[in-house]
């Protein structure tokens, strides 16, 4: 088999690669040079923290980010369930092309997607005339679930490939009605992955760029500020909101992991 | 609006209903105990997945997506005279990525091609790249460690990625810059003298990507090879296969569908990256999806960019059917 001291070197040099970047930039954060730096320390600072929160336009893409965040949220984990849902109803010589059209967003680039529905909408609002539609918070809500509903749905999929379908007759048999089916007994077999497809939907609009950067227009997120500081000048700033994003990272980590281990015993192989 | 658009608004919505239409049909005459759709659901959930799907698959995906077909088509117009009389087809925005403006000395359209290639290039090599760093860890992770080793190890892969692709472009500027820490190792070091460009030679770009995609290449990997059962893997020892025909011959195999799911999606993301090529991209780096970028924002032609990004998306598609092909697998494997 493969050497011990082999592995552990490759194991090595995978998470050095995987940390090594980001320890630089952390320690870049507390650095005095006003250019990131990590070596040599010139001295300790948290000056470049309280740059961060006096940042106006920064905090206002945050807060619109994490609004856009929830909505997107929401509205993915519904489409994604409607699209799974119908997904094993669907008339049987229709499942190859639904299949492909729901898919299909997964396998686009970002930049598309947001090109596309900047594109589309603004003729749409040109037609009806109603134009509070066009604006980026909505143009960005919409482009982002087009594609992150994909991932919702597939986890859903994957959810109701262990789903009893006799668990609904039963209930139809003991008189329950149709909605109570659905949120009585559905809803409740597929709350993990609600759960799980909520938190990955939130995720990956929180941290998209490419679609947004075209759907978003003249409003901001994080991520679209954050290029335009990234592009006009390096500064430690940056870094430093790395480092908190970071830390959040690693607290709901630490705590997910808590609830984990509380929650079942260790598995046996 | 003119005919080819309500072509594209109805043509899809005709569709469905035809499937539709059969699917009833089909019912009728085979006389399946299975109930239709509206009494199987319920009225109020039919109502929901019907709006949900038809907002999401219309609204969202299809209509967008061809609407953009048709306006790549467009001359660069201000928009009041959009299908006006002054509005006509032309292959003008496709022509000019190939040969670039008339004026020009060049009969090809350089630098826009070249960096096309670059770009399918270039992914495809880092593709390959993380496979090869991925491999190892997935394996040693699906087949060898402990479940409790695996779960830290899952940990330690997510917190990465708990930053965006613009911090972790970010990171690697610091890290190779010309004052970086790269830099000031190699002079500690005496190895060099000067700096070296690792950003303009684009070092830093490339590394940038491959770090930016590799848990994207992670998971399908171990995903399928967890499924493998290990007595395969005794059994073909036992039978006295070297280790690297085991991998060849009973573990590769079995992975295909997670090495095809991974491969087409950090292709995608490779050769769709616009975070990365903005931050760690020098003056002349050559990067297709910050072309695209520039003809929104910098040459205001948006037909042309719609032309340029329905290229970017045929390379991608060709891509995966490589890919289905040369693997043998489905769509529904790779995206999962």
């Amino acid at each position: 088999m493969i050497p011990r001291a082999l592995l552990s070197l490759y194991l090595l040099a995978f998470f050095g690669f995987l940390f090594g970047p980001l320890a630089v930039m952390g320690v870049s954060a507390f650095n005095t040079p006003s250019y990131p730096q990590a070596w040599p320390i010139e001295g300790v600072t948290l000056e470049w923290f309280a740059r961060l929160f006096e940042d106006e336009s920064l905090m206002y893409g945050l807060r619109n980010s994490l609004v856009i965040g929830v909505l997107v949220s929401a509205l993915s984990v519904g489409l994604g369930l409607a699209g799974a849902l119908a997904m094993i109803q669907v008339y049987k010589r229709a499942r190859g092309l639904y299949y492909l059209v729901v898919v299909a967003p997964v396998l686009t680039p970002g930049v598309i997607i947001g090109i596309s529905t900047v594109i589309f909408w603004k003729d749409v609002t040109a037609w009806t005339g109603f134009k509070p539609l066009f604006t980026g918070f909505f143009l960005t809500i919409l482009g982002q679930s087009s594609f992150i509903a994909s991932y919702c749905m597939l986890i859903f999929l994957s959810r109701l490939q262990r789903y009893d379908r006799r668990q609904e007759e039963a209930a139809l048999d003991l008189g329950a009605s149709r909605p109570q089916v659905f949120f009585d007994i559905l809803l409740p077999f597929l709350r993990p992955a609600v759960f799980s497809a909520a938190v990955i939907a939130f995720l990956s609009s929180f941290e998209n760029y490419n679609t947004t950067t075209f759907a978003i227009l003249a409003d901001k997120t994080l991520t679209t500020v954050l290029a335009g500081r990234v592009r006009q000048g390096m500064t430690p700033a940056i870094s430093a909101l790395g480092v908190l994003i970071i830390a959040v990272t690693l607290v709901a980590a630490g705590l997910y992991e808590i609830a984990n281990a509380r929650r079942r015993p260790p598995r046996t192989q | 609006m003119n005919h080819v658009v309500d072509f594209i608004l109805l043509g899809p919505l005709v569709i469905a209903l035809a499937f539709w239409l059969a699917s009833i049909i089909e019912r009728r005459h085979t006389g399946a105990a299975e109930p239709g759709f509206f009494a199987r659901n319920g009225g109020s959930i039919s109502a929901f997945l019907l709006i949900a799907v038809g907002f999401w698959a219309f609204a969202l995906i299809v209509w967008p997506q061809l609407y953009m077909v048709e306006y790549s088509f467009h001359p660069k117009l201000p928009p009041a005279q959009r299908f006006g009389p002054n509005d006509y087809y032309t292959l003008a925005n496709y022509r000019y990525f190939l040969f670039g403006s008339p004026n020009d000395a060049s009969h090809w359209n350089d630098t826009h091609l070249h960096a096309f290639g670059i770009t399918i290039l270039v992914s495809v090599i880092i593709t390959i790249v993380n496979f090869a760093i991925c491999y190892p860890l997935a394996y040693f992770m699906a087949q060898v460690a402990r479940p409790g080793a695996v779960r830290r190890l899952m940990l330690l892969l997510i917190i990465p990625y708990g930053i965006n692709e613009i911090l972790r472009a970010f990171a690697f500027r610091v890290l190779f810059g010309t004052g970086g820490v790269i830099n000031s190792a190699l002079i500690g070091a005496g190895l060099i003298h000067d700096p070296i460009d690792f950003i303009g030679a684009d070092v830093a770009l490339y590394a940038g990507l491959t770090y930016a995609y590799v848990l994207i290449m992670m998971f399908p990997l171990y995903n399928a090879l967890e499924s493998l059962d290990r007595n395969q893997i005794e059994a073909a020892r036992d039978l006295g296969a070297p280790w690297w025909r085991i991998h060849l011959d009973v573990v590769l195999p079995h992975a295909k569908p997670g090495v095809a799911s991974g491969a087409t999606l950090v292709f995608m993301l490779c050769a769709g990256a616009l975070a990365a090529p903005l931050v760690l991209g020098g003056p002349k780096t050559l990067w297709f999806t910050p072309i695209v970028y520039d003809r929104f924002f910098q040459a205001f032609n948006w037909p042309q960019g719609a032309a340029y990004a329905l290229v970017l998306l045929a390379a991608c598609m060709i891509f995966v059917l490589i890919v289905m092909r040369l693997f043998r697998v489905s769509l529904s494997e790779i995206a999962r």
